[in-house]
């Protein structure tokens, strides 16, 4: 390790920690906001009285229950969706000849560039002619056939060694039953690290939730949230801060939990 | 025998494709077509069918001063944004990835805004920006500072914006970095502290060159989030005031959603996916002169 001056080395430190404390303020600023009474939303006095009346109040003003289990229904079946259909075009591409295989692969690496979340306008009018605004299906589906997934599953099967292919085929092995045996196991890790990145994705997304659905049936945590959240609704910002943490906890706790996974994961999806 | 078998294996091949081949289709290329089809027809009302215009559309788009504003919205949004973040998202990476005490925490701190909405970060936000009892006018109130509206001047709801993107945006472009710095051999740094060079000379002359492709890597992602990302806009500002905080892809959203004129959001979606296309073409452009690098 080269080493500066230590006067330089202590600035350096001093402004990464300066910057930590910046990036994790806003953070903490609602954490303390929704643990204590409104009048101390802006007074940074140690003796606040702490209070859940906060989390009590916003689990009362919105149905975030149901905001919870859309998001999850949402976030499974988008999930489920894109590794059934990913790991079936990823095969094909990693473990098959066929003509065209270039001009179909280079026709899936215009997704990656081009994302259905700017196609907005088009795709509402598919969606509703198929009859699937405002339903859940309706939010998930353009998602499905993603991609990002199948570039980083194809990337998984390359690596797996010719030797043990050949190994299960003679065993009899039909072509499913080796995707099923050799290749998905050997493709864990990149499965893990897909499977976050879309989790995390598909919870936050807005606004392609926010243009199909318009009941409470149907909409996720995020746009329950700008509902919530929006001036009109007329509630103060210690209700405001609590339903936001309300909202991102799930996420929050796995990603404390799990730092190491889900850094490596989104290092992943960058990388290749 | 061997043919048979081959044209089997073909056929199991496409059968593997067709699913996600039709829903790509169904939801990328069709609309990307439909876009460009759409943007030559006027929108088709009540009584007044959708009819060929040819390029009318886009003398609209040309005539529309909103048009304008927004598009220059977005550059001024980009050009802030991008190199901050960047730049901000390099420190990181160099900080977390030397001997900093309390690494881990840093780091953590760092990443966090990735994996929230955001939405919900622009709850929080939004009462920063609040006039008065915000937390930014407090902290004004102390040095004297007179109280302001950040997000309703016309002079400074963009630039609320653009500081909520830096602070969401870095801390996820910061790990592509890590990711390269920890690809550089320990020899190249072994050998600079035999010759005696300086911490900043070897960042400069060793370091730096060697995380270009991350660099370029970093940038276009950076310019395709700065375009398809809006969601902020319907907490803080819904673009006002004055459509000064709006961007393109919420202009689009507008047009469709608000005013339901259909065939003009997808003139205006025409242009956002040339842009985007230019950002693709920079990046497979320099992809391919990454090669020499390794």
């Amino acid at each position: 390790m080269i080493r500066g001056s230590d006067w330089m080395q202590k600035v350096e430190v001093l402004a990464a920690w300066l910057l930590a404390f910046l990036w994790a303020a806003p953070l903490l600023y609602a954490v303390w906001a929704a643990f204590h009474p409104m009048d101390f939303v802006s007074r940074f006095v140690l003796t606040a009285p702490l209070t859940l009346d906060n989390f009590r109040n916003a689990w009362k003003v919105a149905p975030f229950a149901r905001y919870f289990f859309n998001t999850f229904v949402l976030v499974s079946i988008t999930l489920v969706g894109q590794f059934i259909l990913c790991t079936m075009a990823a095969y094909a591409f990693a473990r098959f000849e066929f003509p065209g295989k270039e001009v179909v692969f280079l026709l899936v690496l215009v997704q990656i560039m081009i994302m259905p979340d700017v196609l907005i306008v088009q795709n509402y009018q598919t969606i509703s002619s198929l009859g699937l605004v405002d339903t859940i299906l309706g939010i998930g589906l353009p998602y499905m056939a993603s991609a990002f997934g199948i570039f980083l599953l194809r990337q998984a099967f390359k690596q797996v060694p010719k030797e043990l292919v050949e190994a299960a085929r003679v065993e009899g092995a039909g072509w499913l039953s080796v995707l099923w045996k050799v290749f998905i196991p050997l493709a864990k890790p990149t499965y893990l690290a897909y499977g976050l990145v879309s989790v995390s994705y598909h919870w936050n997304n807005f606004l392609w939730p926010v243009i199909i659905t318009n009941s409470t049936e149907t909409r996720p945590l995020t746009v329950g949230l700008s509902i919530f959240g929006a001036p009109e609704s007329g509630v103060n910002f210690s209700v405001i801060s609590a339903g936001t943490l309300l909202a991102v906890s799930p996420l929050l706790i796995a990603f404390l939990l799990f730092q190491r996974q889900f850094v490596q994961s989104f290092m992943r999806s960058g990388i290749k | 025998m061997k043919l048979q078998r081959e044209i089997s294996s073909q056929v199991y091949a496409w059968l593997l494709l067709l699913p996600a081949l039709v829903l790509m289709i169904a939801f990328t290329h069709y609309p990307i077509v439909g876009s460009f089809i759409t943007s030559f027809f006027s929108t088709g009302r009540e009584g007044r069918p959708s009819k060929f215009i040819g390029l009318e559309n886009y003398s609209s788009m040309i005539a529309d001063p909103v048009f304008w504003q927004v598009l220059q919205n977005n550059f001024i949004y980009a050009l802030g944004v991008i190199p901050i973040s960047v730049s901000l998202a390099l420190f990181m990476a160099v900080c977390v990835n030397g001997r900093l005490p309390g690494r881990s925490i840093v780091r953590a701190a760092y990443f966090t805004p990735t994996i929230l909405p955001m939405i919900a970060v622009a709850n929080i936000w939004l009462f920063f920006y609040t006039p008065q009892i915000g937390l930014l006018d407090q902290i004004c109130g102390l040095f004297n500072i007179p109280s302001h509206s950040w997000l309703g001047d016309t002079s400074t709801a963009l630039g609320c914006m653009m500081v909520l993107a830096v602070w969401k945006d870095a801390g996820f472009f910061m790990i592509f970095f890590l990711a390269a710095l920890q690809g550089i051999p320990p020899e190249l740094e072994e050998a600079a502290l035999i010759e005696g060079s300086g911490r900043w000379y070897y960042f400069r002359r060793v370091t730096l060159p060697l995380l270009m492709p991350t660099m370029l890597f970093v940038m276009v992602n950076a310019t395709i989030n700065s375009f398809k990302l809006v969601d902020h806009i319907f907490i803080l500002t819904k673009g006002g005031p004055d459509n000064a905080s709006s961007l393109l892809l919420y202009y689009i959203w507008e047009v469709a959603f608000g005013f339901w004129d259909t065939a003009y959001a997808s003139t205006l979606t025409v242009v956002l996916l040339v842009i985007l296309c230019l950002a693709a073409i920079t990046q497979f452009r320099y992809m391919e002169k990454r090669v020499h690098y390794q």
